[in-house]
């Protein structure tokens, strides 16, 4: 969805002084969302200086102050039951933005709406409907066993407990924490305490999961066990999934849709296949060779020859011209194996990042893919 | 899902406590090596019972002689160590770290959550001051406290007022921790006042008339020096009766100002690192 330039304007006009918030007003909810965002801004004012002693004392008498655009007039909307994957570099807003559809922050400017609410007012109700899993951060208590948060959080949500023994049974299957929820977290594994996480943290059946890298520092096995978890979850219970993850692995396992943000401001909306078709509309074909062969047959191809090492060589080409080029380099050359694929993920958004470097002036509109 | 309605939120709020309060009990037995060994750091009132009872030896110093200062000061111990909190440390270091937001995505407001916490560690308080008191009635015997019964129903009302209005004040000053990084210095500069005017070093009938005139209507003396004056059977009953709703009335003002700073400054919360 492009941002809409009246909400960007209030966004860039915010006051940033005061409590360094804006009055947030609830957005509309369009036709069949259950998340609406409206030139959602968040600004910070952070104090600046050198280092060293002499810096330290100037800072005393004369502070320098910077405005830093966290997130700056973004403008989404999410139907439910969708699964969304929010990627970016490291300071990109991602984690802000779930933040303030979380409730944790307050918008310096625009409209936000998560299941009807507005976040920032945190209302019972609103914080019935959601839960937020950084991996990063623990909700578990730590010297006492998950099954303690668990009987904290069933008296915290009000879960009668027919309901609360039926869902616990659900999770401890599905995640597979049967034996390590009488142990202290402490004493669990990062795996294990990230299940118990997740299991603590949908007890009460949320209807939004916002998941801040989930995965972050676990191992592939139990990276996939995670993704497994979380897809079957959202299937069963029709919840919305907001994911940021920097393994693209679990944003291609898990999200049929990603949002690109990049400097605060979104920079693609719309599907995976679709975004490397755009940004990297090429092919790559790797091809293992029997011999050596000269570099001059290998560019005979009249593909892009990008790596070429030994009997290894790797060539870039056109989706029209990839039948031509598979059908040309088995004839002609003494090839033993062949594999066609997309651009790595990590190269196609490094690809975008670097297209859209800190704007000059707002108003930089985003890609949107048709749906 | 919505939030599930209750016939009776009373009913509902004394789940919730009773949950928060197993919880925290849980929490203070998990810790209870440090917790107990944390208790015991608290020697200053002995050392100051040793040096005033040296210098009442040979005579009384106003109407406390060796005996009155020996219950005095291990009364303020016991009442330090039942009324004492943690919890400016806690809030301050969750706003600094981000970690109050684990807190904030809960539909319990935190200040019941910090409450419940603290008072779940009454328990163990207990396990360490019941046998400091039983010593003290085996050495003094009976005579150096009170004989009025109001006292002694004031008595639980006052350690009560004593707990709320230091937990009170550490909200307050864990609250301002929201916009001023450096709000941990102002509970420093409590400390440094407290020891003065709370009656911890020195008990306040001892400050010079003018002085204490001012002193017995600061809120350091509700904090420790008013449950033992009670205990001793100090005060008159009207003059206890005073004191008792003027603590209150601290309590009241500092917890209402804790929450109204708490939920102005929560709009300025960046949550760094949470």
């Amino acid at each position: 969805m492009p941002t809409d330039p009246t909400q960007q304007r209030a966004a860039q006009g915010a006051d940033l002084g005061g409590a360094g918030a804006a009055p947030e007003r609830v957005a509309p909810a369009a036709a069949g969302s259950l998340i609406t965002v409206e030139g959602l801004a968040k600004h910070y004012r952070v104090h600046q200086r050198s280092a060293g002693v002499a810096a330290a004392l100037r800072s005393l008498l004369r502070r320098r102050w910077e405005t830093v655009r966290a997130v700056d007039g973004i403008s989404f909307s999410i139907a439910p039951g969708e699964r969304i994957g929010f990627l970016g570099p490291n300071g990109a807003g991602k984690t802000t933005t779930l933040k303030m559809l979380a409730g944790l922050l307050h918008p310096t400017a625009g409209v936000v709406s998560v299941a009807g609410f507005r976040p920032a007012e945190r209302s019972r109700d609103f914080l019935h409907a959601i839960t937020l899993v950084a991996g990063q951060k623990q909700q578990l208590l730590w010297d006492l066993p998950p099954a303690d948060t668990f009987e904290l959080n069933r008296a915290i949500y009000e879960i009668p407990r027919p309901v609360f023994r039926q869902r616990l049974d659900e999770l401890v299957e599905l995640l597979e924490v049967g034996e390590v929820m009488r142990r202290p977290a402490r004493q669990l594994s990062l795996g294990e305490r990230m299940k118990c996480e997740l299991a603590a943290a949908l007890l009460h059946r949320p209807r939004v999961l916002f998941l801040d890298e989930p995965t972050i520092g676990l191992d592939i096995t139990m990276q996939a066990s995670l993704r497994r978890f979380i897809a079957t979850y959202n299937e069963r219970h029709g919840a919305t999934v907001l994911l940021t993850s920097h393994y693209m692995a679990d944003v291609a396992a898990l999200c049929p849709r990603i949002v690109v943000i990049n400097h605060g401001r979104i920079i693609y909306d719309g599907s995976l296949p679709q975004l490397v078709r755009r940004t990297r509309p090429e092919k790559r074909v790797e091809l293992h060779l029997e011999r050596a062969i000269p570099r001059p047959e290998l560019e005979a191809l009249g593909a892009r020859l990008v790596s070429f090492e030994g009997t290894q060589a790797v060539l870039h080409v056109e989706q029209g011209d990839l039948k031509r080029l598979v059908t040309q380099a088995l004839a002609a050359l003494p090839v033993v194996d062949l594999s066609v694929a997309d651009a790595p993920l990590e190269a196609v958004l490094a690809d975008l990042f670097a297209a859209t470097p800190a704007p000059a002036a707002p108003g930089l509109p985003a890609i949107v893919a048709p749906p | 899902m919505s939030a599930p309605v209750a016939a009776w939120w009373p009913l509902r709020l004394a789940r919730l406590l009773a949950a928060l309060l197993r919880v925290g009990l849980a929490q203070a037995l998990a810790y209870r090596s440090e917790f107990i060994v944390w208790l015991l750091t608290t020697n200053m009132p002995l050392v100051m019972m040793l040096l005033w009872t040296t210098v009442a030896k040979d005579a009384p110093v106003g109407r406390f002689g060796q005996a009155q200062f020996g219950a005095y000061f291990l009364l303020t111990m016991a009442v330090r160590l039942l009324t004492g909190s943690w919890v400016v440390w806690e809030m301050t270091m969750e706003i600094r770290q981000g970690t109050l937001a684990r807190r904030l995505l809960r539909p319990v407001h935190p200040f019941l959550a910090y409450c419940a916490e603290q008072a779940a560690a009454v328990p163990l308080r207990l396990l360490i001051v019941l046998p400091l008191l039983v010593v003290m009635v085996g050495w003094l015997g009976t005579g150096q406290f009170s004989r009025e019964p109001l006292h002694w129903c004031l008595l639980p009302l006052a350690l009560a007022g004593a707990w709320a209005l230091l937990l009170s004040l550490m909200l307050l000053i864990g609250a301002l921790a929201l916009y001023w990084d450096s709000a941990i210095s102002l509970f420093e500069l409590w400390l440094a006042l407290y020891f003065v005017l709370s009656g911890y070093t020195i008990p306040l009938e001892l400050f010079p008339a003018g002085l204490r005139a001012v002193v017995t209507w600061l809120p350091f003396r509700f904090v420790l020096s008013f449950p033992v004056e009670l205990a001793l059977g100090l005060p008159s009953v009207g003059a206890a009766l005073a004191a008792l709703a003027v603590q209150w009335l601290y309590v009241l003002a500092l917890f209402v100002a804790a929450l109204t700073v708490f939920q102005r400054d929560l709009r300025r919360y960046a949550v760094y690192g949470g």
